[in-house]
């Protein structure tokens, strides 16, 4: 089964609700596609003895010596990453998209392509956790190919997947919950967090998921946008989480609630259930 | 015109609670929500009027003709981006949040069934405030307060030049004589942020005292000194966790960066954003802090020389 | 020889402006015939790689030298390879540095190099586009 934890809005508790569901299911394999920055490492240490794996992209490579200056190239490339200065041409990596295109169209077989990394994948197990990260290197701007080499690396029989997906609602978003089972969504009570609830409510609508959600930092008898959101908009609520200080501390402290208390143990496994149950089409 | 832009690194930190409160304290006539994925400072500043509309084009998506299509297939044998497939009639269909726009197929393809469309991708606003100043201290006292921001649609991604358009839209409005502009910068370190920080006079990092949040922080701050405007740090919730707040203050100091202050975690906060209103308002601790965190940052845009010269 | 420079509006009594790769306009004075042309910067509407695409614009036009406040180092690479030099504004107006290029005044401009520079560190104020 597949979970996928999202929020429109960052800080909201994510990784902290991903990281716990993943240590109280019995197996289970962590994804961590927040690959602009990567949080989960921290909460399941032991990432120093990671399996590494580069994750490159193609850049053209140009031989000065066949380039006959025909412009074919530059005219094409829609990135400006190529320009004509002199007789030779320039190449800009840091706009260039890898689209392949100026290898493919040169006339005179003069741009050939080579990899160069834009990110890593580490691999490595915590206990019954299987942990899958991905880190884009600093200065990149495209992540998706790593999150794709993160997904390639699951096995199906690892258990359930949780997968922290990046914040807000871009098309690295949409790619880590491509193949989720269920949406859970995590909102905090106030209206930033509502605001951004309804953004990737509506885009795991978009992708027909199942959706639950969990009203993270919740204070009883305080106004809560999010919670009426989900009134207003019929989502199932798995979870409220109280504003409790003790998780807090655990969590900023690096430390997986869950493993530290029975009390959160418990908490998360009930979440744990609710998503696996929403999963299988049962209304929970 | 100085301008102040406040990043995180991390989301989450209350980047955008402290610069509604900064802008609130200011009395702000020019300032932007850069976060264009997630734009929320529309919603803590207070009785806005409608707002300019701008269609924001991204780069284009291939559109396929299925009638003009002969199903070789050798868009999609080419595309980098996993954006264009033939479906089981061997027609080539496009996915299109995927599309880069770059253009290979409609090159590549025999029969030109293929086109690149301007695809609108997100919207930009600009609210244009005049008259008298409203209940969150967002003075004009006859004189214009303008607002930038935008939104992207779900699924877009070029997000750098909007960000650049909402700054350039920020810059051409604002009137000549507005000292301080104040920038709600977007969370991360890819090059949405890239766009913001560049030509700002000043970065405000609010950091977050826990494991993650020193890590993202000490990721932005190698970003952004890249690009060479003056950079201070300051500790938001500051006694959730007092040990990783001495690490953050400890870290500036080695990294010769000004701490400007720590605001203590503070419920009147949670309330006041739910009002629509910036804490400045309200008399509480954090508004205090951030109150003489805005007057060290105040002090030190307008000592140093302009990133560029002023529009 | 054709000079460029950034400018602000489509008229002779433009203000030089502060961008070089999304300026709004080039003005491009050419000091043998004494013309002067002024045409829109195509490269402003780029999403990404604007600065690049400026400044091959301008090599394309035959441009020899720029005057601009500063100038992002891609856009730097294409005018370095093209061996067009690259002169630091002085005072506000366009006659003022065209007179300033004519009398061998002009500094060139250094003001390119993102390096790290750290807070305090005056000067430098360069970045990318």
């Amino acid at each position: 089964m597949k979970i996928a934890v999202l929020s429109g809005k960052a800080g909201t508790g994510k990784t902290l609700l991903s990281v716990n569901l993943a240590y109280v299911a019995k197996e289970a394999t962590y994804v961590d596609c927040d690959v602009e920055e990567p949080n989960g490492h921290l909460y399941f240490k032991g990432s120093e003895d990671a399996k590494r794996t580069t994750v490159s992209r193609k850049f053209p490579v140009i031989d000065d010596g066949k380039c006959t200056s025909c412009r074919v190239c530059v005219d094409f490339c829609r990135f400006n990453a190529l320009a004509m200065a002199g007789e030779t041409v320039t190449l800009f990596d840091n706009v260039c998209h890898s689209c392949g295109g100026c290898a493919i169209l040169c006339p005179s077989g003069a741009i050939s392509e080579e990899d160069r990394s834009i990110g890593e994948v580490s691999d490595y197990r915590v206990g019954s956790v299987r942990v899958l990260s991905g880190k884009m290197n600093t200065g990149e701007a495209f992540g998706i190919p790593i999150i794709r080499t993160l997904f390639s690396r699951i096995d199906p029989s690892d258990g359930t997947v949780v997968v922290d997906c990046p914040p807000g609602s871009s098309c690295a978003v949409m790619e880590s919950i491509r193949d989720a089972d269920v949406c859970v969504l995590v909102a905090e009570p106030t209206i930033f967090g509502s605001h951004n609830l309804d953004m990737v409510a509506r885009l795991a609508k978009l992708f027909d998921k199942q959706i639950g959600v969990v009203l993270n930092k919740y204070e009883e008898g305080r106004e809560n946008p999010s919670e009426h959101y989900c009134e207003e908009n019929g989502l199932p609520v798995f979870e409220k989480i109280p504003f409790d200080k003790d998780l807090g501390m655990h969590h900023s402290e690096a430390r997986i609630a869950a493993q530290e208390e029975k009390r959160y143990a418990e908490l998360f496994s009930g979440i744990l259930g609710k998503a696996n149950k929403a999963a299988s089409g049962g209304v929970s | 015109m100085k301008k102040v832009l406040i990043l995180s690194g991390k989301g989450g930190t209350g980047k955008t609670t402290v610069a509604a409160a900064f802008i609130s304290i200011e009395k702000a006539r020019a300032f932007a929500d850069c976060d264009v994925d997630a734009p929320n400072l529309h919603l803590v500043t207070a009785r806005l009027p409608e707002p300019e509309i701008f269609d924001y084009y991204g780069m284009g998506v291939a559109v396929v003709d299925p009638d003009l299509c002969i199903g070789c297939g050798l868009c999609a044998e080419s595309c980098r981006f996993f954006a264009i497939s033939m479906n089981a009639d061997s027609v080539a269909v496009v996915d299109a949040p995927a599309c880069e726009g770059c253009g290979l197929c409609e090159r590549l393809c025999p029969v030109g069934a293929i086109k690149t469309e301007e695809n609108v991708a997100g919207r930009r606003m600009l609210y244009t405030i005049t008259g008298e100043p409203n209940k969150d201290g967002v003075s004009s006292k006859g004189r214009k307060t303008v607002f930038s921001t935008a939104e992207l649609r779900m699924g877009s991604g070029t997000t750098g030049k909007l960000v650049s358009e909402v700054k350039t839209a920020l810059y051409d409005h604002a009137d000549k004589d507005v000292p301080i502009a104040i920038v709600d910068g977007s969370p991360g370190i890819g090059c949405p942020v890239i766009a913001s920080i560049t030509g700002t006079d000043l970065v405000l990092l609010v950091a977050e005292p826990s494991v993650s949040g020193i890590s993202d922080m000490k990721r932005i701050v190698e970003t952004a000194r890249f690009f060479d405007p003056q950079i201070a740090v300051c500790v938001n919730k500051a006694d959730t966790n007092e040990g990783k707040t001495a690490e953050i203050i400890g870290f500036c100091a080695e990294e010769n960066l000004p701490f400007l202050g720590r605001i203590p975690f503070d419920s009147h906060v949670t309330a006041a954003t739910n009002a629509g209103s910036s804490i400045d308002r309200i008399d509480c601790p954090a508004a205090t802090a951030i109150r003489s965190i805005y007057n060290r940052v105040r002090e030190m845009v307008l000592e140093y020389p302009s990133a560029a010269e002023d529009k | 020889m054709k000079i460029a420079i950034p400018v602000n509006e489509n008229n002779e009594q433009t203000t030089i402006c502060p961008s070089f790769g999304r300026t709004p306009f080039y003005l491009i004075a050419d000091t043998d015939s004494g013309e002067r042309v002024i045409f829109d910067n195509t490269a402003a509407n780029q999403a990404g790689g604007a600065g690049i695409a400026a400044a091959q614009s301008l090599v394309d036009r035959g441009v020899e030298a720029v005057i601009s406040p500063r100038c992002g180092e891609n856009a730097a690479r294409v005018l370095s390879a093209a061996g067009i030099k690259m002169y630091k504004m002085q005072g506000d107006s366009v006659e003022e540095n065209l007179k300033a290029f004519a009398e061998g005044a002009l500094l060139a401009l250094d003001d390119i190099h993102p390096g790290f520079h750290g807070p305090g560190g005056s000067g430098s104020r360069g970045g990318r586009e």
